[in-house]
């Protein structure tokens, strides 16, 4: 009898165990109970859904172009790039100038890893967001010897705190922006299509994955 | 001496039926009325109530606001200027509210530095200081969120850099701020859910408040002697000195306030990015917050690379642990002397303590590429940074072992009387 009541004999007793089992079970239930109400400040379903991606008629864009559409709250750049565009990305002159023109930090999906930073050379795709403070660079793509700075080559400008970036999204040296442009997944389910916020097949890519959006 | 009131038992019987049943009466007769005070508290000890009476004008000028605000990414704006155009007075309890904010933080913070000074949160009043750290944590989430609601340029792109500090943490960061916003940027559900919290914490500050107050009560005011009351005769009731003091003071603060509300209630504190509509598309020249947060701010954004840690992440530690360093300021402090008055080194590490705050304040408020005598304003952003923390880590348990604190007077009595012999 008295085994059944000391339970192991150390000074454990039965009803230590049921009281840490019952509080175990306690917290396990405030747990259970919680997560509804803090699950529901996640994304509802049909602000995903407003999220899913968005087709772009590329028809529409001259080449030199750039239209700024809005995909999940972001500004996503698209440029119709012109053979000249494409043949400066390449001078060396210009890729010395630049922080990562090898694009080594993840801020593009694979297919986008390349030396236009695009899977289609013909269109640039890029999140249009500083990556330094947040703010929305301007598209400045004509050369220029003064503005918006000193020997300007075309590219992007961000007037609050002069980050530089070429017409890649590539970050240059020597301004507070730290990476290049995030680029976002994208394909083209045909050749007239841009499809934003869908990797090509065989991809997967999370845009949040980048090192900075 | 006034004469003490009387007792409530000698009072009306339906008061004495009611007192015992609910003791309010002798609960305000014990804690409003006779509430034995030190007989020579300063004017800084008014900042305190002044606080109190703030917060209240601060949730009946907000609850009223609420009754005509509409917290809809798209009629935010607007009716924050109906409010103003259309509704009855309703310029003024805009006005009182929006500039109200920051006279809170005005009188919150000379309350902090006060305690500060004369050591009030040394035993028996270290829980009193905590409390207080809470208070100024949730008016911080209470004000950032308040400010976010309007939806101008400022409240949505201060919103956007605050919540994407959270993406600084490692692993989970992206995942955390995308919960905050409930979608993919700042919009409509992070609107909603801010103006929710903005009216839950003022509540939530008035049941902290209350503990604040419990735990004042328990062992009464500290006095800029900085020693306790030894008897009877270091105190005077609460009512009618400090009630009347206190409303002096009130009546005081209420002229600047005035001032602000009907002749610049947009010239002082506000921000003018903020009167235009939130572009998500547009960014302001310049994001800076509330002057309350500066010197925050500056931590945040002066801090480099420390070790492995990246600097944004570095920065967000530091920033957040700066407010953390003051809950256990009571046990980093190892002088046993509570007043600054007593101790000559300590009194010249406040002032620079101060100092600090205020250069803080102005690297916040500039650009963070500004250069200034040939170093980019960062620099004096981290170096103000380390003496912030140099100064509780280090300086505090030191100094309070080397110091040489001047005698302390016998009592608040002798002291008051020889003071008044002096004259």
């Amino acid at each position: 009898m008295a085994d059944a009541i000391s339970g192991h004999g150390d000074g454990e007793t039965r009803r230590d165990f049921i009281v840490l089992a019952g509080a175990a079970m306690g917290v396990v239930a405030a747990g259970a109970a919680a997560w509804p109400l803090i699950d529901s400040m996640n994304p509802a379903a049909d602000t995903l859904a407003a999220g899913s991606p968005i087709d772009i008629d590329l028809g529409k864009i001259a080449p030199g172009q750039q239209i700024v559409v809005m995909w999940r709250g972001k500004p996503i750049f698209v440029v119709h790039r012109t053979d000249a565009i494409l043949a400066s990305l390449q001078k060396p002159a210009l890729l010395e100038k630049l922080r990562d023109p090898e694009s080594a930090v993840n801020q593009q999906p694979p297919y986008a890893k390349n030396a236009n930073r695009s899977a289609n050379p013909q269109f640039a795709v890029l999140v249009g967001i500083c990556t330094h403070l947040g703010c929305i660079p301007k598209y400045l793509p004509e050369p220029s010897a003064d503005s918006p700075a000193p020997d300007w080559q075309g590219g992007y400008f961000c007037p609050c705190h002069g980050s530089k970036y070429d017409l890649a999204g590539r970050v240059f040296k020597g301004v507070p922006a730290p990476y290049n442009l995030p680029v976002p997944p994208y394909t083209f389910p045909t050749p007239t299509t841009l499809r934003v916020g869908e990797n090509p097949a065989g991809a997967t890519f999370d845009l949040a994955s980048v090192e900075q959006l | 001496m006034a004469a003490p009131a009387a007792p409530v038992s000698a009072q009306h019987p339906l008061v004495r039926w009611i007192d015992h049943r609910l003791p309010v009466f002798s609960f305000m007769q014990k804690e409003l009325h006779d509430y034995p005070t030190p007989k020579n508290l300063s004017y800084w000890w008014n900042f305190g109530s002044l606080a109190g009476i703030t917060l209240v004008i601060m949730i009946a000028s907000g609850v009223m606001l609420a009754m005509n605000y509409v917290a809809n990414a798209d009629m935010a704006f607007e009716s924050v200027e109906r409010i103003t155009r259309e509704v009855d007075y309703g310029w003024l309890l805009r006005y009182v509210h929006m500039n109200g904010a920051s006279m809170f933080f005005i009188v919150v913070y000379i309350h902090m530095f006060r305690g500060l000074y004369y050591g009030s949160y040394k035993a028996p009043r270290e829980l009193l200081w905590m409390l207080g750290v809470v208070i100024l944590l949730l008016m911080m989430a209470t004000a950032f969120m308040g400010y976010v609601l309007p939806w101008g340029q400022m409240s949505y792109w201060g919103a956007t850099v605050i919540t994407n500090l959270f993406s600084a943490i490692p692993w989970i960061g992206s995942k955390i701020v995308t919960w905050l916003w409930g979608g993919f940027s700042v919009g409509n559900p992070t609107l909603n859910r801010f103006f929710s919290l903005h009216y839950l914490l003022p509540f939530v500050i008035v049941g902290v408040v209350g503990l604040h107050l419990i735990a004042l009560h328990q062992h009464g005011s500290n006095n800029p002697l900085g020693i306790d009351k030894k008897g009877p005769q270091d105190a005077i009731p609460f009512h009618p000195y400090y009630t009347i003091k206190d409303s002096f003071g009130l009546a005081v603060f209420l002229i600047p306030y005035a001032i602000i509300v009907f002749f610049y209630p947009t010239g002082v504190f506000a921000e003018a990015d903020n009167f235009i509509p939130a572009n998500p598309l547009s960014t302001p020249a310049e994001i800076v917050p509330e002057w309350y947060f500066l010197p925050f701010y500056a931590i945040l954004r002066s801090t480099p690379d420390i070790l492995f840690i990246p600097a944004k992440l570095a920065g967000v530690i530091l920033m957040f642990g700066s407010i953390a360093v003051q809950f256990v300021l009571p046990w980093l402090d190892t002088s046993p002397v509570r007043s600054a008055r007593f101790r000559p080194v300590y009194k010249w590490l406040f002032w620079i303590l101060l100092a600090d705050m205020i250069m803080l304040g102005w690297v916040g408020h500039n650009r963070p590429d500004r250069i200034v005598a040939g170093f980019q304003i960062t620099t004096f952003g981290w170096i103000g940074t380390l003496w912030y923390f140099f100064h509780f880590l280090i300086l505090m348990p030191l100094v309070g072992k080397f110091e040489r604190p001047l005698p302390l007077p016998t009592s608040i009595s002798q002291a008051v009387l020889a003071a008044k012999e002096a004259k």
